[in-house]
């Protein structure tokens, strides 16, 4: 039997590896590029947030780890952490101070060195830099000695301090509209940021409603929504559909962009949710349906190759007739592989497509490195849609549409097939089920749905590149749906919002995007493999009827 | 009335003759079995019979349909089922959705028919929901229906099992070792069902087993193999009174008197 | 035996072979034409076969990795690509190091050593820091979600070394030890190329060595056969995996600076191809077989140096050397699609029941 050590030694430890992991986020350049926005104008910025918030929470963690003991302890035990983790800080000041680091390491600048000393020059930086971790092991320890409602409340107050200050320009140009309540909101923010005022107010109203909520007894949000009668819930529906309606109002055209994004990935994540999710075949080379969806609609429509041209609605279901086929000729060859290697080459494949896309070969009827311009804009009579807020709208109907076919899918007897050979494929094929045929279909239809994205996606830029069929795409794909849940409808929703609305929101998060992905991807499959909203399985033996699930489009 | 000839079946893996000549006859209707000691071959010629594996050599008629090497689904629709020695139930479907599954063969909608649910999908589910509820309640698990296969306790599992094998309204159940695990009493029960599954549903059933009691308490025919040779095969008395059959498992020069008589 | 073949042959499987045997005639078409219209010069097919050996030299070390891992594990390490990456691209910044100290040059062989030394330590530590952190704990786990970790390492690993090098191309100074090239007979070999395929060699048979000879190596090879086992004769299975990853990285990073002396560009998403190509040479020579690795990588190379001169422009693809990378993967699905085994390895048996 192990004994644990003892707890300043795990102090020691964790505060190094806090220490680590600020001095990470420092040299990849995150606390440089947030350090330009603001939580609190003038008080602190967001790349401060970033290297303190190790150090704070390698601190907690200590003491989490070792509950039980004495006041004076816990101080002390959380001070030498949050010591520890500002030292290793604190050190690279020291050393960057006289040692070039800049010739390697790009970001070990002035300027990260200007924030780490908050503005002080080395002496009195790493100085502070220390202070700062004692400071924050002290609050650690303090947060853990506050009555937990109380610190329940403190934490919903400060996430939320930092969400709105994060999301300014968001709600500021969200609330342009709302007239005197625009102006009020207004006063809360700077240029960049709250200003104090607003902050504390954000502070007092959100402690305030949680430590009123925390004392009431917990709720499921979706058990009190079935309790409703009927005619509320109906309404509470029609509510939501309605503000899902009119969000490229609320918006404003600059967010319909990123509203656009969003949309869009959650139709290729409903339809890759099929193919890995319902059947558990490792798709990475999805972008390329979303290519021949994107390209046929290109060349069917667009004047410059001399092919074809029709019109977009036209030209649609000949490129959703494409990608459904393209998923049974990439379907084909991959039937008999397992996990792994379907994964490597459905990759292949994907890459396959690009290369062929790109070469000059096939230029006359792809277009090659230029790609095709001049794509055709969907026409409803004389409208022509071709904003982001109207194409907003075709991505939406879209979306719902994939949406309601994959919650039916989900329960009927090919739903249920897909499973069985995601959990058995062996036994599935003894339980009388043709592999081929269904895995096949999942293929196929996952392809159906990514080449109406691409479709629509070449319709809003009126033109395809190569270049934008890469990778990545398969891959934004891909990540969204496992942090969501595997299998799981509403977690393609939720993880859209997490990967693909978050990084477009916060402008700085771009360089940093698939190092963000590639840490959630890691640490999700650690913790929490069935992503943030697992599948749940449907109470088929005690109802009588189906209960009428909610198909909440957002 | 024969209901499964297996008719000099040979497997070879390379090198390996996992099964010799193997000839067995399965009566409609009957209860039989297949022991012998482990590595023997049973589990492998059940995977000839269910498809996984394509015999070298030999013919597998069912009721005089010659099914030898035929994929697994195929086999499955011709009315053969089976259950399996390390329980391969699919784990994170509810108990009701193992056994729809089970129904596949018998349920025709399909894309289409999923999508858009037309009047006969939604008939076919609601029948095969019921049936499935049945089943359920048949095999002792009413109540089990929503829990996640992987939840079931290990009895609970075996049995689920044996559900989704029925659902396909088999003509041969195939059950490999339907007892391991369990205590005398579950064992005593898992016989019963058993005997039931055969008066009740009229389901000719081949057992392989391990526990002498299980074997011979309800068997009405025992076939022996050892090394992937049929080297006996007659009634429970006349099998425990074969020598060949006593020094197969106990090695040569045992004394006489293999097991004891079902309770 | 034919039996075993009627009953279970599909559609699809027919449309499969016919698909490969349409392949397999483009290719014999196209080389056939190449060769009658005699476009290129002996010389020409010359250079590009000494192209393709050094390639291959490179993507045998590389490929080593994925091999070694997947016999122990039978997981595919996606990450290996960013194990290889991260060494050549801190040894460039050695390298420069080098050159202003005036060393690059005058101590040449110190210098290989030093870069090559610093290549292989940082690669092999990534490597065992990405066993350790990600991987160690999914070990029992199903077989989508090691896979997953690894491609999210991969990602991690790229970005990280973009944030913390920088997104740009670093050049590896060139060496005058390694600048011209030898003349034998009409032969002309490029001094770098040279270097590469000696070096490739080198390294495959010290690394076979290991594997095969020393005691570490039977220990690899037991914990690959049946870890239960090996850990019941008392092998520490985890250091044995640890090391298996270091290895590999190991191997990579030297792969690294061979490959720098062919190309001497280092940047953050220098990993990406190699590793595929490389990943798909395991596979071709048959993957958890070490000498498979190394003819796997030798013919790969081969035919994405000669291929798309050979065959792609016979079949009258302009520009063929753009599909260059399309050979690889071509290969990678047809290998996979037909002998996932590979060209020497073992028939793989699934457990059906």
């Amino acid at each position: 039997m192990e004994t644990k050590p003892s707890i300043w030694v795990q102090a020691v430890k964790l505060g190094l590896l806090g220490g680590v992991v600020a001095l990470f986020l420092s040299l990849v350049g995150m606390v440089a590029a947030f350090s330009g926005r603001y939580i609190i104008t003038g008080v602190f910025t967001m790349g401060q947030v970033l290297f303190m918030a190790p150090l704070l929470v390698a601190a907690h963690i200590t003491l989490q780890r070792n509950p039980g003991q004495p006041r004076s302890t816990m101080f002390l035990a959380g001070m030498l952490s949050g010591l520890t983790a500002s030292a290793v800080l604190a050190a690279l000041l020291l050393i960057g101070n006289n040692v070039n680091l800049r010739a390697m390491l790009i970001n070990a600048s002035p300027e990260l060195y200007g924030i780490l000393s908050f503005g002080r020059g080395v002496g009195l930086g790493v100085v502070s830099m220390l202070g700062v971790g004692l400071l924050l092991g002290a609050i650690a320890a303090g947060i853990l000695l506050i009555p937990e409602r109380i610190r329940g409340a403190l934490t919903r107050a400060v996430i939320w301090v930092l969400m709105v200050g994060l999301l300014r320009d968001l709600i500021v140009t969200v609330s342009f509209r709302w007239g005197p309540l625009a102006s009020l909101i207004r006063q809360l923010f700077a240029v960049s940021g709250l200003t104090v005022v607003g902050a504390v107010l954000v502070f007092l109203l959100v402690g305030g409603i949680s430590y009123w909520r925390l004392g009431r007894p917990k709720q499921d949000a979706e058990k009190v929504f079935r309790q409703q009668k009927p005619a509320v819930r109906s309404l509470i529906l029609l509510a939501i559909g309605v503000v899902v309606l009119l969000l490229p109002l609320i918006l404003g055209v600059f967010f319909s962009e990123i509203l656009d994004n969003v949309s869009m990935y959650i139709l290729m994540g409903l339809g890759l949710n099929i193919v890995v999710g319902f059947a558990g075949l490792l798709d990475l080379g999805y972008v390329a349906f979303f290519a021949i969806g994107a390209y046929t609609m290109g060349i069917l429509t667009s004047p410059e190759l001399g092919i074809a041209t029709l019109t977009w609605w036209q030209a649609l279901p000949f490129a959703l007739l494409a990608s459904f086929l393209a998923g049974f000729v990439l379907g084909l060859p991959v039937l008999k592989m397992r996990g792994d290697y379907l994964a490597i080459v459905t990759l292949g494949f994907g890459e396959i497509v690009r290369l062929l896309v790109l070469s000059d070969w096939l230029r006359p009827w792809l277009g090659g490195t230029q790609g095709i311009q001049r794509i055709a804009q969907p026409r409803i009579g004389d409208f022509v849609l071709n904003t982001q807020q109207e194409l907003y709208y075709l991505f939406l109907l879209g979306l719902v549409i994939v949406a309601f076919i994959a919650w039916r899918l989900k329960d009927s007897r090919l739903g249920r097939a897909w499973m069985a050979l995601r959990e058995d494929e062996d036994v599935a094929m003894a339980m009388g089920i043709n592999h081929v045929a269904t895995k096949l279909l999942a293929f196929a239809t996952g392809a159906i749905f990514s080449g109406l994205a691409g479709a629509i996606f070449a319709a809003k830029l009126t033109s395809v590149y190569p270049h934008s069929m890469n990778f990545l795409v398969s891959i934004n794909v891909l990540s969204l749906i496992i942090i969501g849940g595997m299998g799981s409808i509403p977690g393609v929703f939720v993880g859209a919002l997490v990967l693909i609305a978050a990084p477009d929101l916060l402008r700085e998060f771009a360089e940093f995007r698939y190092l963000v992905y590639g840490a959630l991807l890691v640490t999700m499959m650690l913790t929490k493999p069935e992503g943030l909203l697992p599948e749940k399985r449907r109470q088929l033996e005690l109802h009588e009827e189906p209960p009428a699930a909610a198909v909440a489009a957002d | 009335m024969t209901l499964l000839i297996s008719k000099n079946v040979t497997k070879r893996f390379g090198g390996l003759v996992a099964l010799s000549k193997i000839n067995i006859e399965v009566k409609e209707n009957a209860i039989q079995s297949i022991i012998g000691p482990n590595g023997a071959g049973k589990t492998t010629f059940f995977n000839c019979v269910t498809g996984f594996y394509t015999p070298e050599e030999g013919d597998i008629l069912l009721e005089s349909h010659n099914i030898t090497g035929l994929s697994p689904d195929r086999v499955t629709h011709l009315g053969v089922s089976r259950t399996y020695q390390n329980i391969r139930l699919f784990k994170n479907m509810t108990s009701v959705e193992n056994i729809l599954v089970g129904m596949h063969p018998h349920m025709k909608a399909g894309l289409i028919g999923g999508i858009f649910r037309g009047p006969r999908t939604r008939q076919e589910e609601k029948e095969a929901l019921t049936e499935a509820r049945r089943i359920l309640q048949f095999v002792g698990l009413k109540g089990r229906g929503d829990m996640m296969a992987k939840n079931l306790p290990y009895g609970e599992q075996r049995r689920l099992e044996i559900a989704r094998a029925l659902a396909s309204k088999p003509k041969i159940l195939l059950l490999d070792e339907p007892t391991a695990g369990m205590n005398p009493s579950e064992t005593h029960e898992m016989m019963n069902f058993i005997r039931h599954l055969r008066d009740e549903l009229g389901v000719t059933i081949l057992l392989i087993e391990h526990q002498m009691r299980v074997v011979m308490g309800i068997s009405e025919l025992i076939s022996v193999l050892d090394f992937g040779e049929k080297i006996a095969e007659g009634t429970p008395i006349e099998i425990q009174n074969n020598p060949h059959v006593i020094e197969a498992y106990l090695g040569r020069g045992a004394a006489s008197g293999l097991v004891q008589t079902a309770a | 035996m034919f039996r075993n073949w009627t009953q279970r042959i599909t559609w699809s499987d027919i449309v499969i072979w016919a698909v490969g045997a349409l392949i397999l005639i483009g290719v014999i078409w196209g080389s056939i034409v190449t060769i009658n219209t005699g476009k290129y010069a002996p010389s020409t097919w010359i250079d590009l076969t000494i192209t393709g050996l050094a390639l291959g030299g490179v993507y045998a070390l590389i490929a080593l990795g994925y091999t070694l891992v997947y016999g122990i594990l039978r997981m595919i390490n996606f990450a290996h690509s960013e194990v290889f990456m991260s060494g050549p691209f801190t040894a460039t910044f050695a390298a420069q190091a080098l050159v202003a100290m005036g060393w690059w040059n005058t101590y040449p062989w110190l210098s290989l050593l030093i870069v090559m030394l610093v290549s292989a330590a940082v690669s092999a530590s990534i490597a065992i820091l990405l066993e350790r952190v990600a991987y160690r704990r999914l070990r029992g786990a199903p077989r989508l979600v090691p896979l997953i970790t690894a491609i999210g390492a991969s990602f991690f690993l790229q970005y990280t070394f973009r944030g913390l090098y920088g997104s740009g191309l670093k050049s590896f100074p060139d060496m005058e030890l390694f600048s011209g090239f030898w003349l034998i007979g009409t032969i002309r070999i490029f001094k770098t190329q040279a270097a590469a395929i000696i070096g490739a060699v080198i390294m495959m048979l010290i690394l076979y060595t290991i594997v095969q000879r020393t005691k570490i190596g039977k220990a690899m090879r037991s914990v690959s056969e049946d870890k239960e086992v090996a850990a019941l004769m008392g092998i520490n299975v985890d250091r044995v995996i640890a090391t298996t990853f270091a290895l590999g990285g190991l191997s990579a990073g030297i792969a690294g600076i061979l490959y720098l002396l062919l190309f001497p560009v280092a940047h953050f998403f220098m990993g990406f191809f190699p590793g595929l190509k490389a990943f798909t040479a395991a596979v071709l020579g048959g993957i958890g077989n070490v000498p498979g690795a190394f003819l796997g990588a030798m013919v790969l190379g081969l035919l994405e140096s000669v291929g798309p001169s050979l065959f792609l422009d016979g079949l009258g693809i302009p520009a063929p050397n753009q599909l260059k990378d399309a050979i690889a993967f071509t290969i990678l699905v047809l290998i996979l699609i037909f002998r996932p085994s590979g060209i020497l390895g073992e028939r793989l048996t699934q457990a059906k029941a």
